[in-house]
């Protein structure tokens, strides 16, 4: 479905206001993901989950410096491919419940995602009170504004929003960050139901416990680097099938587990706590 | 119930804010250095033995104290009357009514020409962060915003009306014409440039806030998540934008109806323009101190009842401003 081919990506960075040095963000990053799957990209604050999400989208902000390839379904993926593609193929659970526009009802929306995905306005009401019955958002939220809204349920909205663009790559961002079990399960359930459709789902977090539950392969990502991609059954016992030191001191390193911190620099520890 | 504290709180605060407004400008009309029966005879000021001044000044009340000359205008206040304007010979109500309806006309239509044009070119000009009509629209707000008004309608003057002959050089109507047989189409044809002028004043205004709140919709998250949604910029610009951006219209649009007051001042001064602004500067310099003081109470009862409507519009449109609370 989606293929990362050495993406390097550098970002402006102002040592002075006449000095302009490139912060490396994506370090020669590869990645593939397969239709039905859940591909869980994991990593610390500042690894550079979400910029890989944006350069994914073609969202990146203007002075940035992008090498290596993109393929989607097999062609190249450029900008004009991208711009074409967002919102119809591809799409995007962000991070931020700021997302959601506060001026404008849950359920109108909805209605314009799914417009912008080519939907007739008409069709698109019908579609948008699917989506948002399908997340079990009653009457009252559906026309209650982002205020008006738990946490839980705007990520249910930004999830419906995704959905009812019938996307075949999701890429979900952050979307258990802040919610209780219950609901952090009912959102994660969902991007499983997505990617049990047929279509492909990028779970981006910075918890592994939350992502191993329903994600098929893990790839584990530190300072804009790959660290190791293993399938989900490699995270088990004491690891032994990890092939990575960090991919291990990250997994050995859950409560659940040893909760042990051997060999591991103090920077590594507060990258897992995060 | 619900409905009328709220209400009958706003009303209070309103007479309140009048009383002061009344205070501070009967304080400064009592400080202004013009006497008034000195205004009131002009030339013939040397003719007039003192006796005769003792008279005009008694008859007028102004042989009492301030204090007692504030309390009278204010019974009279209360009881429905303004007072007698000197300068027009006419209870100062008859004034601002006349006067008030070539005002609104010179005024409504520039403050909606500014607020609407305003808009429309803010949003356009934000939509796109330093595309060409960003640019052109830019240098433009820039330029009438630090343009002081009546040094534009001098301008004005002298180009269409001196040097082109396009519009006429001053008036409500042509000179010595009865005010029954002014036709629609001159007395539009004598606002065209004094509202032209006065509207120029709040369309940067307006313009510049506008394009601020478009830069920065157009950078939050609200509208990265619409472009990931595969929207084009004018789809964010026409549905999330023209909601942000109204917000600081409104404001400004209802609190520029002062400041849109105080330019037609100027404007009406210049185009010689028959409204209130002109009474306002015939009354501070003949100390006509009731009819000044009924145009202060009016100007500021206006303002304010602007700003009450841009209160309540902003809980039209922003479901998180409640209205009511205060």
């Amino acid at each position: 479905m989606l293929t990362i081919d050495q993406l390097s990506l550098q970002l402006p960075l102002y040592t002075s206001w006449w000095k302009r040095d490139w912060a490396t963000c994506l370090d020669e990053f590869s990645l593939w993901v397969s239709a039905g799957e859940v591909h869980a990209v994991v990593g610390a604050s500042g690894a550079g989950k979400s910029l890989l999400a944006y350069a994914i989208m073609g969202l990146l902000p203007t002075p940035a410096y992008l090498n290596g390839q993109l393929y989607y379904q097999g062609k190249p993926l450029n900008a004009s491919h991208q711009r074409q593609l967002r919102g119809r193929e591809l799409a995007l659970i962000p991070q931020s419940l700021s997302a959601l526009d506060p001026l404008v009802r849950t359920q109108r929306q909805v209605a314009w995602a799914a417009q912008r995905a080519g939907h007739s306005s008409a069709h698109a009401r019908h579609a948008s009170q699917q989506a948002l019955d399908h997340y079990q958002l009653d009457a009252r939220a559906q026309q209650a504004y982002a205020h008006e809204l738990s946490g839980g349920m705007a990520r249910r909205v930004l999830t419906a929003m995704a959905h009812v663009s019938q996307a075949k790559l999701v890429i979900a961002d952050e979307p258990s960050v802040g919610l209780d079990p219950h609901q952090r399960q009912r959102v994660l359930d969902a991007l499983r139901e997505l990617a049990d459709q047929g279509k492909s789902v990028i779970l981006i977090t910075h918890d592994l416990r939350h992502a191993l539950p329903i994600a098929d392969r893990v790839t584990i990502m530190r300072d804009g680097k790959l660290v190791e991609t293993a399938p989900v059954c490699a995270f088990q016992g004491s690891g032994a099938s990890l092939t990575n030191a960090y991919s291990q001191a990250l997994w050995l390193a859950l409560p659940d587990n040893a909760f042990a911190t051997t060999g591991m620099s103090r920077r590594q520890q507060e990258a897992n706590v995060a | 119930m619900r409905l009328i504290t709220p209400i009958a709180k706003r009303l209070a605060r309103l007479a309140l804010v009048l009383l002061c407004v009344a205070l501070v400008s009967y304080g400064l009309m009592m400080a202004s250095p013009i006497d008034p029966i000195d205004a009131y005879l002009g030339p013939q000021m040397a003719q007039v033995s003192p006796e005769q001044r003792a008279l005009i000044a008694q008859r007028w009340g102004f042989d009492e104290s301030p204090a007692v000359q504030f309390g009278h205008w204010l019974r009279q206040l209360v009881s429905g009357d303004l007072g007698w304007s000197h300068v027009y010979n006419q209870p100062v109500s008859e004034v601002i009514g006349q006067r008030f309806q070539r005002s609104i006309a010179l005024l409504g239509s520039a403050w909606l020409l500014s607020a609407l044009v305003g808009f429309s070119l803010g949003v356009v000009a934000g939509a796109k962060e330093g595309s060409k009509l960003d640019n052109i629209i830019s240098t433009y707000a820039f330029i009438t915003a630090s343009t002081p008004a009546f040094w534009m309608a001098i301008l004005a003057v002298l180009l269409f009306s001196v040097t082109l002959g396009w519009t006429p050089t001053c008036c409500a109507g042509p000179a010595g014409a009865l005010n029954q047989e002014v036709t629609l189409a001159t007395r539009l044809h004598h606002l065209l440039l004094p509202v032209a002028t006065l509207a120029l004043l709040g369309i940067a205004n307006i313009t510049l806030h506008t394009r601020t709140r478009m830069l920065e919709l157009m950078r939050s998250d609200v509208a990265t998540h619409a472009f990931a949604q595969g929207a084009s910029r004018l789809d964010v610009a026409w549905r999330h934008g023209l909601r942000h951006a109204s917000l600081p219209a409104i404001t400004l649009a209802f609190a520029s109806l002062g400041e849109l007051f105080g330019g037609s001042i100027l404007i009406e001064q210049v185009f010689a323009y028959p409204g209130l602004g002109q009474a306002t500067v015939a009354a501070g310099l003949r100390s006509d101190v009731p009819l000044l003081l009924g145009i202060a109470l009016f100007t500021a009862l206006f303002v304010s009842v602007g700003n009450m409507i841009a209160d309540s519009l902003y809980g039209v449109i922003d479901p998180r401003i409640k209205p009511g609370g205060l």
